[in-house]
């Protein structure tokens, strides 16, 4: 490795990206995604690409709900391949930086990829900057990240982030979707994607409240990822005989924060409880 | 036509080297001392946001004395050489050594073949890795030469270096507190007739304390209260040689 320096008019500047594009190191999911479609034109004459062929994993129920101090982010921790289950304790919650949590939905590698070079672009702009992104900053080097995804998508490797954090100027939390495109939405109150995501959305809709404490938004996440695993293949619910639970962490004042799998654990007894003991079936 | 002066190669590596070392006399003093929790650099440095000190990696810091956009170039380049090799293999991967290494190869190639050396002194500092015995606190100065020196428990860069680094080689004690190591390195800057005031100096750690990423500013409310009460060390010497007699 010789020492990036590069002459003024040639700089790639604080983006991590252009870095690794001068230095001939272009990410690996645009690399990935070449071969891929090498190998697909190959195969040109099946002309439905089979699933038995090539698999990926794919993971599924990510959501985030704003409540008094912040937003609470969570996800399932199963994945998928086909109809076999890939992996039973993924994690799909990451920290972005300090103050921000970027959750994945859709194929796993590249989804695992993305969440590494947003993580490193973030710092990275942070330490040759000497300033921390603006949140609204982050939230749009993500959608370019996903925009230079698109071709891989097109190829069936879909990757959908949701981004959540804590922006430091306005004192709020806040919520950013996307769609393949790089397309960037922010959510006034709570989101969820994934295969999964309708059902979790739903059961949100129903009990959300503006400004609910921690206390009721955790509560409220649980459900949702209970009822999501309750309809959808794709999304694990809490396992209890191997102790593997949803992911959630949040992202406050104080910063991104995991929150205990114990209390995660507790939370999920609670409402299998009371909902068994109310006779609720459905 | 006319023939260019013949200059020996010896005369020629001369005039470079005190062109350089003039640059970097004139430069103001930057101290790293290791102390109980990790690696303390402080400096004096009228500017708040030109930095003298900053963050390369997890463990790494990087400081520069003497011309700023020379040595905040090699920074960047610092922080793009840790960042890739981060990404490409894995971030324990990244070390203190290699990047100095290349650091001294740059400035070396610079001082023979460009017309101008650059004139810098470089500091790269790496945290000893919690839970590893054989990880130590690691200091390297780099002169503007691309001489490559591994310091044990303290160096200086830039200024008067010889009176500096005289006050601070009285001072300095093994696995001393944060207080006590800030309290002389400012004295070892400013000499007995000076205090540097707060908003001209540049403090930073490397402390085991701040989780991954072991990089901190010190400033503000922190850097007054840790200089509060602060003791002259050579006053303090003095007082208690003075008072058994």
């Amino acid at each position: 490795m010789a020492l990036p320096v590069f002459s003024s008019t040639n700089d790639p500047g604080s983006a991590f990206t252009d870095l690794l594009r001068c230095l001939n190191q272009d990410p690996k999911v645009s690399r990935f995604s070449n071969e891929f479609f090498s190998y697909r034109s190959a195969n040109e004459s099946t002309s439905q690409f089979s699933t038995n062929e090539l698999t990926f994993r794919h993971a599924t129920t990510v959501m985030a709900i704003k409540f008094s101090q912040g937003v609470l982010i969570a996800g399932d921790r199963r994945a998928t391949e086909g109809y076999s289950i890939a992996y039973r304790n993924m994690e799909k919650v990451f920290p972005g930086d300090r103050y921000s949590a970027i959750a994945i939905a859709g194929t796993a590698g590249p989804a695992l990829e993305l969440v590494k070079l947003f993580q490193t672009q973030l710092e990275h702009y942070e330490k040759v900057e000497g300033t921390v992104l603006s949140l609204e900053g982050k939230a749009n080097q993500l959608s370019q990240l996903v925009r230079a995804n698109l071709s891989s998508a097109f190829q069936g490797m879909v990757v959908i982030p949701l981004f959540a954090g804590w922006d430091c100027k306005r004192k709020v939390g806040r919520i950013f979707t996307y769609d393949v495109t790089g397309g960037r939405y922010e959510e006034a109150d709570y989101h969820a994607t994934g295969s999964g995501g309708r059902h979790a959305r739903t059961t949100i809709k129903l009990g959300y409240k503006e400004g609910m404490s921690l206390k009721g938004a955790l509560r409220l996440g649980i459900q949702a990822l209970y009822e999501a695993a309750d309809e959808d293949l794709g999304t694990g619910g809490p396992d209890a005989l191997r102790g593997i639970y949803p992911t959630v962490a949040t992202v406050t004042e104080k910063g991104f924060e995991f929150l205990e799998e114990a209390e995660v654990a507790g939370q999920f007894e609670t409402f299998m409880v009371s909902k068994s003991s109310s006779g609720d079936k459905s | 036509m006319t023939m260019p002066f013949y200059v020996a190669p010896e005369q020629l590596m001369k005039d470079r080297a005190e062109y350089a070392q003039k640059g970097i006399a004139r430069a103001k003093s930057l101290v790293a001392v290791t102390y109980l929790d990790g690696i303390l650099i402080a400096a004096e440095n009228p500017s708040k946001s030109l930095h003298k000190i900053s963050e390369v990696y997890d463990r790494i810091a990087f400081a520069g004395a003497g011309k700023y956009n020379e040595f905040d170039q090699l920074r960047v380049a610092g922080i793009r050489h840790a960042d890739t090799k981060g990404f490409a293999y894995s971030r324990e991967d990244v070390n203190a050594r290699s990047l100095a290494n290349l650091y001294a190869q740059y400035l070396g190639e610079i001082f023979t073949h460009e017309t101008k050396p650059m004139e810098i002194e470089i500091l790269v500092a790496e945290l000893a890795q919690a839970n590893n015995e054989d990880s130590q606190d690691k200091i390297y100065h780099i002169l503007y030469d691309g001489t490559l020196m591994d310091e044990d428990h303290f160096t200086v860069l830039g200024g008067d270096v010889p009176s500096v680094a005289g006050r601070l080689t009285k001072a300095w004690k093994q696995r001393w507190s944060l207080k006590e190591a800030l309290g002389s390195c400012l004295y070892a800057l400013g000499g007995d007739s000076r205090v540097i005031p707060d908003s001209e100096l540049e403090v930073a750690v490397l402390s085991h304390t701040n989780g991954r990423r072991a990089f901190k500013r010190i400033v503000d409310d922190e850097l007054k209260s840790l200089r509060q009460n602060q003791l002259k060390p050579g006053k303090s010497n003095k007082s208690a040689k003075t008072s058994p007699a």
